[in-house]
């Protein structure tokens, strides 16, 4: 059992390290073949055709921020159904009624959201 | 495979993990040149026009010949861009779409790890691909690539809640969290998970769309607005892998999608089961990987107050009720 698991995530580590060293090995190698002749010209930012104005590392509107928080409130829910959801079967009436409650007041959160305005967009 | 699982770690069964992981690595890959030669060349038929046919016979060597072409281009990296972050960003972007087929099985003796918790890795490690896009974008400092990077990232968690719990019906009525566990659920109960889970199928469908930035939600890329989204400032090779990277997740996108509600490997009738699983399963895959497609020549682009709004007053909404119908019908029959 112990090897089955290990083995699995051995598995895991392999396809991660690939991943990482597909882009490695290609951009590596990629060097020996393209040509590079950096100028001033070219290492400008683009911004078609004009020259940029200012830095593009400024504030940016909150309503992203807004969105990214409400994201993080309910992944952090999916991830409370993900073990409920295996669990159901031998838990019964009483997770249904408790996952009601709590489906309840994050869904309470989301009307508040919706109320005030910050699922538009403009 | 299933068999070097349950050895015991050694020389010969790492071997043959580290070769088949490699191999997979090429299929994939054959799988991107040849999606995008088809896209194209689909694309070309739905519009009365021919699509490439210069390179190879048919064109069939468009994508090897424009691949070959990436590969000896000048990479650019823009004097204002943060340098370490521009760099490691493609690389962010990649790790992860490859990294969620290592539990994806194709068929029941043909799978990578058999991991426990197979669906939560997946969904876990997609979401870092946001990340990879972000840092893209920003590190690129560009006013295009840092709107096109914001959009993304606004567009991809929205549509992350959706597609995540969409799939919590289909773990309810498994039980399991385990990709192999949850066909051999869909074989066992004599029903594809699309039929009973239909409502978390359709939520899935068109969350997945939006998590591939395919049209009609490929607002990320709105070449006429944004030149491109977050990789404008990309040339060469790097900018190949972010395109890599979206392709490599329609190849995982497809296969989930087989697996969690079209029945994996299973035939649609058991009369049928002397074809091999893999035939089914690569059918069934294709089908999806088409229908992604064709939506592409069919559909117009969304506005972006649309797309949000459909996400958290829709979407979400949705499958919540998904979820309760599916543990209460549980509860009851």
């Amino acid at each position: 059992m112990a090897t089955l698991y290990a083995n699995n995530y051995f598995i895991v580590v392999i396809f991660l390290s690939l991943g990482v060293l597909l882009p490695v090995v290609a951009l590596t190698f990629g060097r020996l073949l393209r040509p590079s002749n950096p100028t001033e010209e070219k290492r400008k930012t683009y911004e078609s055709g004009v020259d940029p104005v200012g830095s593009s590392w400024v504030q940016f509107n909150v309503k992203y921020y807004i969105f990214a928080l409400l994201f993080v409130i309910f992944d952090v829910e999916t991830v409370f159904l993900y073990p409920w959801a295996v669990a159901y079967d031998s838990l019964g009436l009483f997770a249904l009624v408790e996952m009601l409650i709590f489906i309840t007041l994050l869904i309470i959160g989301l009307i508040y959201a919706w109320k005030k305005k910050v699922l538009e967009w403009n | 495979m299933g068999a070097y699982l349950e050895q015991s770690f050694g020389l010969q069964n790492s071997l043959v993990f580290i070769l088949s992981a490699v191999v997979l690595l090429a299929i994939v890959l054959g799988f991107v040149t040849y999606s995008i030669y088809f896209q194209r060349k689909i694309l070309g038929w739905m519009q009365l026009r021919i699509g490439p046919n210069r390179v190879g016979p048919f064109g069939l060597l468009q994508t090897v010949a424009d691949v070959l072409k990436l590969l000896l281009k000048e990479d650019i990296i823009p004097k204002a861009a943060d340098k370490p972050l521009f760099i490691i960003a493609p690389v962010i972007a990649f790790v992860p779409a490859f990294g969620v087929l290592a539990v994806m099985p194709f068929t029941d003796k043909l799978h990578f790890a058999d991991v426990g918790v197979g669906l939560l890795y997946y969904i876990a490690l997609s979401g870092i691909t946001v990340l990879g896009v972000i840092t893209g974008g920003w590190a690129s400092n560009n006013k295009w690539a840092l709107i096109g990077a914001m959009r993304s990232a606004a567009q991809m968690i929205s549509y992350e809640i959706p597609l995540v719990m969409s799939v919590v019906g289909v773990i309810l009525m498994t039980g399991s969290l385990n990709l192999i566990d949850i066909v051999e659920k869909q074989k066992e109960m004599g029903m594809w998970f699309f039929i009973p889970q239909f409502l978390g199928f359709i939520i899935f469908i068109i969350a997945q769309l939006a998590e591939l930035s395919r049209t009609p939600f490929d607002l990320t890329e709105a070449e006429s607005e944004l030149i491109s989204g977050y990789h404008v400032e990309y040339s060469g090779f790097r900018w190949a892998f972010f395109m890599l990277t979206e392709y490599v997740y329609i190849f995982a996108m497809a296969s989930l999608t087989t697996v969690l509600f079209l029945g994996g490997w299973l035939p649609p009738i058991e009369y049928l089961s002397f074809i091999p699983g893999i035939i089914w399963f690569a059918l069934k895959f294709v089908a999806i990987v088409f229908f992604i497609f064709w939506l592409q020549a069919t559909f117009p682009r969304m506005r972006v107050d649309q797309l949000m709004q459909m996400g958290w007053k829709v979407l979400l909404p949705l499958s919540l009720v998904n979820i309760l119908v599916t543990a209460v019908l549980k509860t009851v029959l």
